[in-house]
């Protein structure tokens, strides 16, 4: 049983990883443009498209 | 939202954000185009595209300005307007607000879950009790974090002595952790951590599907707004001339209007003489002449020659307020109608409560003592909670307006889905909404085809309403533009250009008052192009449609009563013109005295207070501003039909959520005997709870699939 003492913890570490990685996708403004993402995928030249 | 643009700042000059909406961003093409198109313009940092809203925010220094922006714009081949400061920012972090609720609830109910299902396979003893103890560890912040939305509206609802569906939810979470802490601290058999939580994530599920309908209708209106007089071009005294947002003009200033802008406030003009297209304000489909000293009003279009307006009247002391003060006076009706969830849970809280209440008594009666009483009471409140019907309305209006939005039919909320599948009558304007509001050639067949490139080649150059209407049918009819050579716009009087060897323009047809026509002209031979504004396509369609649902339609008009009359009868339907605002209102008053429930959809300004006191109301998207604001559902496109849809898709709605209902209701009168005898243990609570919520929202996604 002393392996539960591993596997919870980890359990939870990584569902607060995911809980943590939505929060900032959310806040960072990930699900902004969902439209735009599936379209910018069909440009061909990545130039204007961000920083240089 | 600020994030992409921020990112991507040099640090050199201090730069502002600029945001625009941009109606024609369809595809791929379009975000490169604008994208690569305005980087490339001196003093501007970045531009990033966002393509679910139609919105272009540009970063960019103090070289450029807005108006420069927007004519880049418009070189690249799209119409654009200045953003209106985020109106949208509110409903956007109720939104956020309970996104991280239900990712906070989704977290929590899946771990205790995890050790719910040891406890359930027969975990005993210290192991049982370890993970009750991480349960609770677990529940508690969830619980506190993710059941704010619940506690707030419960604790509203109580403070004015009311009960709605939130108090029963608030209850039986706060019992259910609560006692789930007694059992673990004593270390009791059962503890109800994950039922607490589940419920909480699925009913955050539903508000969350709520509110997302509410703003993905929202923002679409949203970009399709703004095109109306918000600000104006003011004379400076130097002679210069400077953008002025609709707020900040002030009587005494004088504007330029150019010809196809709308006036933004009240005046009187004081140079230049011009047609005036007023039938956002009155529903009066000819334009008018007007010269030096007449008066004109905000939301009025100038379609001549560019005049200089000094401005009377601004704001809250325009024609346009009068208008106002009339809606917010009509929109009052329409706030008392209560939803269906509201009247279900108006039923049901009692009823919970009560049964709760029962049981606990009834086994105290029975001599089982205060913990076992508390723990069957706390059973019949988890069971009982309105899982399914929490879901059961958002999951069917989310689904209902998706297939809608597909149609071109945008939706601003759910209740406006009850209401429009409850309406026996329709009401519509002439100007804009029978008609398609813009003018358009009445006959092109005279035309050769060398004619009509030229004409489009022309007609493309211009913003008149004009030139895009001739534009547009062209365009239609498969013309391609002729090349030409030096094509420039006079404001005025009309476009000019070279077609090879050969001087070729559209001009303003001579005489001021000539109706509204555009004179071809090809080496001085002239060819008078006549317009008319149309009906729309499938007009006749639409109210056949209707009446084979049982609505009968009838057009309330502010235009001259011959004009009104004709249209009617052309449609065979009753028809009423020369109406006032205030006119409609009494119509729409009259007709609910009388039991109706009345659909009114309409354009103009002068709809705006029919639109707010109407049972329910639609608005094209070529309206105005506040018509669209007032109207609860806005269609797009040149079709009607959105309309007819939208009725059928309702009532349709409608029946599935009543079968959802009637499901919830079944299930309680399985699950509340089992409750009440004290045989729902956590694992039974899970089972039904998650069970329940599946079925409904199954039910309601067949509306979406039968939509396609």
């Amino acid at each position: 049983m002393t392996i539960l003492g591993f596997l919870i913890p980890l359990a939870l570490l990584m569902g607060l990883l995911g809980l943590g990685t939505f929060f900032w996708a959310m806040r960072s403004g990930q699900f902004e443009d969902l439209d735009g993402a599936a379209n910018r995928i069909l440009l061909d030249e990545d130039q204007g498209d961000g920083p240089p | 939202m600020n994030a992409h643009v921020a990112d991507l700042e040099p640090a050199a000059e201090p730069c502002t954000d600029s945001r625009f909406t941009v109606p024609g961003i369809r595809c791929a093409g379009c975000i490169g185009k604008i994208e690569r198109g305005l980087s490339q313009l001196p003093g501007v940092a970045a531009a990033r595209v966002n393509f679910s809203a139609k919105r272009v925010a540009v970063s960019h220094n103090a070289q450029i300005t807005d108006d420069d922006l927007i004519e880049a714009l418009r070189e690249l081949g799209f119409e654009a307007e200045r953003a209106a400061e985020n109106p949208l920012a509110r409903d956007d972090a109720e939104t956020k607000r309970l996104l991280r609720a239900l990712a906070v609830a989704g977290f929590g109910m899946m771990n205790i879950m995890l050790l719910s299902v040891s406890v359930w396979s027969g975990a005993e003893g210290l192991t049982r009790e370890l993970f009750h103890w991480l349960s609770a560890i677990i529940a508690v912040p969830v619980v506190a974090y993710a059941g704010r939305p619940f506690f707030a509206s419960a604790a509203m609802a109580l403070r004015y002595r009311r009960t709605n569906m939130d108090v029963p939810i608030s209850i039986g979470v706060l019992l259910a952790t609560g006692l789930s802490i007694y059992e673990t601290l004593t270390g009791g058999e059962h503890a109800y951590f994950d039922g607490a939580v589940m419920l909480l994530f699925f009913l955050l599920a539903g508000r969350v599907l709520d509110a997302v309908m509410r703003g993905r209708a929202r923002s679409g209106i949203a970009a399709l707004l703004g095109r109306m007089g918000r600000g104006a071009h003011v004379l400076e005294e130097n002679g210069g001339t400077q953008w002025v947002a609709a707020e900040g003009l002030r009587p005494g200033m004088t504007m330029l209007v150019a010809a196809g802008e709308a006036l933004a406030a009240d005046g009187e003009i004081e140079a230049g003489e011009t047609t005036i297209d007023a039938s956002m304000l009155t529903g009066e489909s000819e334009p008018r002449a007007c010269r030096a000293g007449d008066a004109v009003h905000a939301g009025m279009i100038n379609l001549g020659a560019p005049v200089r307006v000094r401005v009377t009247a601004v704001a809250d002391d325009t024609v346009l307020a009068d208008i106002a003060r009339l809606m917010d006076e009509a929109g009052q009706s329409r706030s008392r109608y209560v939803r269906i969830a509201e009247r279900a849970a108006r039923l049901y809280a009692p009823a919970v409560h009560s049964l709760a209440l029962l049981a606990f008594a009834g086994w105290m009666l029975a001599g089982a003592g205060w913990h076992q009483s508390i723990l069957i009471a706390v059973a019949v409140l988890i069971i009982t909670c309105p899982c399914a019907l929490g879901l059961a309305v958002p999951a069917a209006q989310v689904a209902a307006s998706g297939a809608l939005m597909r149609r071109g039919l945008l939706i601003k909320d759910g209740s406006a889905l009850e209401r429009l599948a409850e309406v026996d009558r329709a009401l519509f304007d002439k100007t804009g909404t029978l008609t398609l509001g813009e003018p358009r050639p009445i006959d092109l067949s005279f035309l050769g085809p060398e004619d009509r490139a030229i004409a489009l080649a022309l007609a493309q150059a211009s913003r008149h309403p004009l030139s895009k209407g001739l534009a547009r049918s062209l365009r239609m009819g498969g013309v391609q533009p002729a090349l030409l050579e030096g094509v420039g716009e006079e404001a005025g009087t009309g476009v000019r250009g070279n077609f090879g060897t050969e001087a070729v323009a559209l001009l303003r047809p001579e005489g001021v008052l000539a109706g509204l026509a555009v004179d071809l002209v090809r080496d001085g031979r002239r060819q008078t192009i006549a317009f008319s504004d149309p009906l729309r396509s499938d007009v006749r369609a639409t109210l056949s449609d209707l009446s084979g649902q049982g609505i009968e339609s009838a057009i309330l008009s502010g235009d001259r009563k011959e004009a009104v009359r004709g249209v009617a009868e052309a449609l065979g339907i009753a028809g009423e013109g020369g109406l006032q605002p205030s006119d409609k209102l009494c119509r729409l008053e009259a007709l609910a005295a009388r039991g109706h429930r009345a659909l009114m959809i309409g354009d103009g300004l002068n709809d705006g207070p029919a639109l707010a006191g109407a049972h329910v109301s639609i608005a094209p998207g070529s309206a105005s501003d506040v018509s669209q604001q007032a109207a609860d559902a806005v269609f797009v496109g040149e079709k009607l039909m959105p309309v007819a849809d939208a009725v059928r898709t309702a009532r349709r709605t409608m029946k599935v959520v009543r079968q959802n209902f009637a499901f919830a209701v079944l299930y309680n009168v399985f699950a509340v005997p089992l409750a009440f005898l004290g045989h729902v243990t956590p694992l039974v609570a899970a089972i039904a709870m998650s069970g329940s919520s599946l079925v409904v929202v199954a039910n309601s996604l067949r509306l979406a699939r039968s939509e396609r």
